[in-house]
């Protein structure tokens, strides 16, 4: 008892972890809070002294600038608010087309580097040391050249497949006629999904109980195909296209895909597939190699040893990078910017540019990509345990 | 006694050995690779004459950009005629030595620096005085240099001087907001995750945006920092967040143990920090951080965006005079060029020190 009252008198409050542990999170706080409030106070006054409005007012207001292109319908008379709509769904076009894309081209690359092909495999590595190392800001700017310097004028537009067409002003293709028919395809389609989906969980179900096998693949690329063609028919298979024509000096019908979408895409989905080549690369090679050896020895061949035994275990591997070069598409799609893509950076900078609103402006951009990329990783976090070992 | 029977060394089939048997076995084993390999040579051998005619045998080396534009090949003119824009950009033409004797020295010091034994005080003094000469060169006022102001500079040096700062000033602070992640007091440890996942999660076009039009709104009236130093200071909180991460995933890898024993021998936090466990675990992370720092490098050109004149932007004004129209793919070529052997060069450097490393690990796991 004694020592211990000694020891007591002999420790100062100061000398003692948690006092120090709250005095240091303390000073901590005030000097954050204090930086924060003098910058906010001088936002204040600056904002005063240029008289600049503060809020969200301006969303109601006027935009005034015409934007490019736009998937809801828009004009300069319309408010702020929605031209910075027109921004995010434009961002989330590029962002949604180009993570598919280009986790499809870097699983082919991966795969290609690590071919018994000496060809293919030395086509892949330099693919991935080429475009890694290079600044996808330049490789915007390379494709976008592409566009306005190499590709010929609408008269003489390249003809790759009959019906497209490449030239400065993008790429035109034939898109069906509007006809009712298609409509009902697309409803078929997706109801070709479901059932397919169904028939699957049926099929895993039965060959759990039985054992026996059903030929899924075959039966659901039959469903696919066929209700989608039979539907076509039965509202009397319209085949009437809307082809792109050369009219004066454009194209006239058909779709035409902007240069500046085009460039962004092509740059988008070149990089990041470089990187997530080498994330697929290094998630086949961390599965042991006798998995491949056991796998052939129960007799599968080499692309079935792939689907069915190495990527369902690589992707444990793969799936936690791939989320984080996916995101990274996202945030580099703000690149657009550069190449005069209307995204949403850009639109919201236009808006800054108008209206002076700095803070409001940059704040809506971090909101905006805040939101992305937690929407982004929530979905490959559900992902990634649903293909989580299940361990018994 | 048992008789030696000469018994004939049976040779392989010639197919398998040698030029042949190489062939066989990495182009044409099995159907579907010997169609790859014909595809992809018919490809080499109808694209590869066409770039070299395009590159070196019709193109243009020395002239101006009215005969660039006859020319049937490419026009490395566009990059010949306009080097000393292109690499200095707006830096007073008689000065342009200036910028260049500092990237040389800059150059040779990383060059130097590269072997870790070769890490002790006297190299770090050097380099304290190397940073004030290559400074002086920039800014000039002293020993008769004429000054320079910062929104000259541009170019090449702007590149390097943004990414190399940028990698300086941004590790130690990653380092220490990885450790205020995983300290045990919630409110610093809150404020470093917000930081960090905030950060991580908008791109660095805003946080560039932040610097140029909503950062001088920040500052009390009359107080203004140039542009070139606002990008920087972007680029470093950006850049921060990305290390953080990475030294997180290194302190998490520590053992257990060496904190335990660290605290035993009576170290306080700073001392256990500093002596065990920083050493040991930015060792590890080696890798990733080189990688993050790659990506620093390359993240420079954004500033393109906020009207800064790096390298990328030098030449797009060159492409923007009228002369000169029309020969991007010249130009940028030539920049990706520089890129890729900045870049590729220090990724062969992570390359290295990962077997270095492992190299020293080795004897180590087996006593």
């Amino acid at each position: 008892m004694a020592s211990e009252q000694t020891n007591n008198a002999k420790t100062y409050f100061w000398n003692d972890e948690k006092t120090r542990a709250i005095i240091y999170q303390i000073v901590t706080a005030a000097f954050v809070a204090f930086i924060g409030y003098y910058l906010i106070s001088n936002v204040q006054t600056n904002m005063e002294k240029q008289s600049i409005a503060s809020g969200f007012g301006f969303i109601e207001k006027e935009a005034a600038f015409e934007i490019g292109e736009s998937l809801v319908e828009y004009s300069a008379a319309d408010t702020y608010g929605r031209a910075l709509l027109v921004g995010v769904l434009n961002t989330l076009k590029v962002s949604l087309v180009g993570m598919i894309l280009t986790t499809i081209l870097g699983t082919i690359i991966g795969v290609c580097t690590l071919s018994s092909n000496w060809l293919i495999s030395k086509f892949g590595t330099m693919y991935v040391e080429l475009f890694q190392n290079i600044p996808v800001l330049l490789q915007l700017f390379f494709f976008y050249a592409l566009f306005y310097e190499i590709f010929p004028a609408p008269r003489q537009a390249l003809n790759p497949v009959t019906g497209v067409f490449i030239t400065n002003r993008g790429i035109d293709f034939p898109v069906p006629a509007p006809d009712p028919a298609w409509g009902y395809v697309g409803l078929a389609f997706v109801a070709a999904c479901i059932v397919i989906w169904l028939v699957n969980r049926w099929a895993v179900k039965r060959q759990e109980r039985s054992g026996q096998q059903f030929p899924t693949f075959w039966v659901g690329l039959g469903i696919l195909l066929g209700l989608p063609l039979l539907t076509w028919i039965l509202n009397g298979a319209p085949t009437q296209m809307d082809v792109p024509v050369l009219k004066g000096f454009n194209f006239q019908g058909g779709r035409n895909i902007s240069p500046e979408f085009s460039a962004l895409l092509i740059g988008l989905v070149l990089y990041t597939a470089s990187f997530i080549a080498q994330i697929v690369r290094a998630g086949i090679q961390s599965i042991s190699h006798g998995q491949t050896e056991a796998a052939m020895s129960i007799g599968l061949k080499p692309g079935m040893v792939l689907k069915l035994v190495i990527f369902p275990q690589a992707l444990r591997v793969i799936v936690p990078p791939l989320t984080s070069q996916l995101l990274n598409l996202t945030k580099n799609s703000s690149l657009a910017v550069a190449i005069g893509y209307p995204d949403f950076v850009q639109v919201a900078g236009t808006t800054i540019n108008q209206t002076g609103q700095a803070v409001e402006g940059v704040a809506m951009m971090m909101v905006v990509y805040l939101t992305f990329s937690l929407l982004t990783s929530a979905f490959m976090n559900w992902y990634n345990k649903k293909i989580k070992i299940v361990e018994r | 006694m048992a008789e030696t029977t000469q018994i004939e060394e049976i040779k392989p089939p010639i197919t398998d050995v040698g030029v042949i048997g190489w062939l066989r076995q990495h182009l044409f084993n099995g159907l579907f690779n010997s169609i790859a390999t014909l595809l992809i040579l018919g490809f080499l051998v109808r694209v590869i004459p066409q770039f070299i005619q395009w590159a070196f045998i019709d193109s243009v080396w020395f002239t101006s950009g009215q005969e660039c534009h006859q020319a049937e090949g490419a026009c490395w003119s566009v990059i010949t005629q306009n080097i000393r824009f292109t690499i200095f950009g707006y830096f007073p033409y008689e000065h342009q030595w200036r910028p260049l004797v500092a990237m040389i020295i800059l150059v040779g010091m990383l060059i130097y620096s590269r072997e870790w034994d070769r890490w002790n005080k006297r190299l770090g003094y050097v380099w304290i005085f190397a940073l004030f000469v290559m400074g002086l060169l920039m800014k000039g006022g002293l020993f008769g240099l004429v000054p320079v102001e910062s929104t000259k500079w541009s170019g090449l040096p702007l590149t390097l001087l943004l990414s190399f700062f940028g990698i300086l000033a941004s590790y130690p602070l990653g380092v220490m907001l990885a450790l205020g992640r995983q300290s045990q007091m919630p409110i610093i440890k809150s404020l470093c995750v917000v930081y960090i996942e905030m950060i991580r999660g908008v791109p660095l076009i805003t946080m560039l945006f932040m610097s140029s039009v909503m950062f001088p709104l920040f500052l009390p009236e009359g107080v203004t920092i140039d542009k070139v130093l606002r990008a920087q200071a972007a680029i470093i909180l950006f850049t921060a967040a990305y290390i953080a991460e990475v030294v997180r995933g290194g302190l998490q890898a520590m053992d257990r143990g060496q904190y335990e024993a660290a605290e035993s021998l009576g170290l306080n936090y700073f001392q256990m920090m500093r002596m065990i466990i920083l050493p040991q675990a930015l060792k590890i992370v080696i890798p990733p951080t080189v990688g993050i720092l790659i990506s620093a490098f390359k993240d420079t050109s954004l500033v393109v965006i906020i009207a800064l004149y790096d390298i990328l932007n030098t030449t797009k004004s060159v492409l923007s005079e009228p002369e000169w129209t029309g020969f991007s793919t010249e130009a940028y070529i030539f920049i990706a060029m520089i890129f890729y052997v900045c870049c590729f060069s220090m990724s062969q450097y992570s390359r290295r020190i990962e077997k270095q490393l492992e190299y020293k690990h080795t004897p180590n796991q087996e006593s």
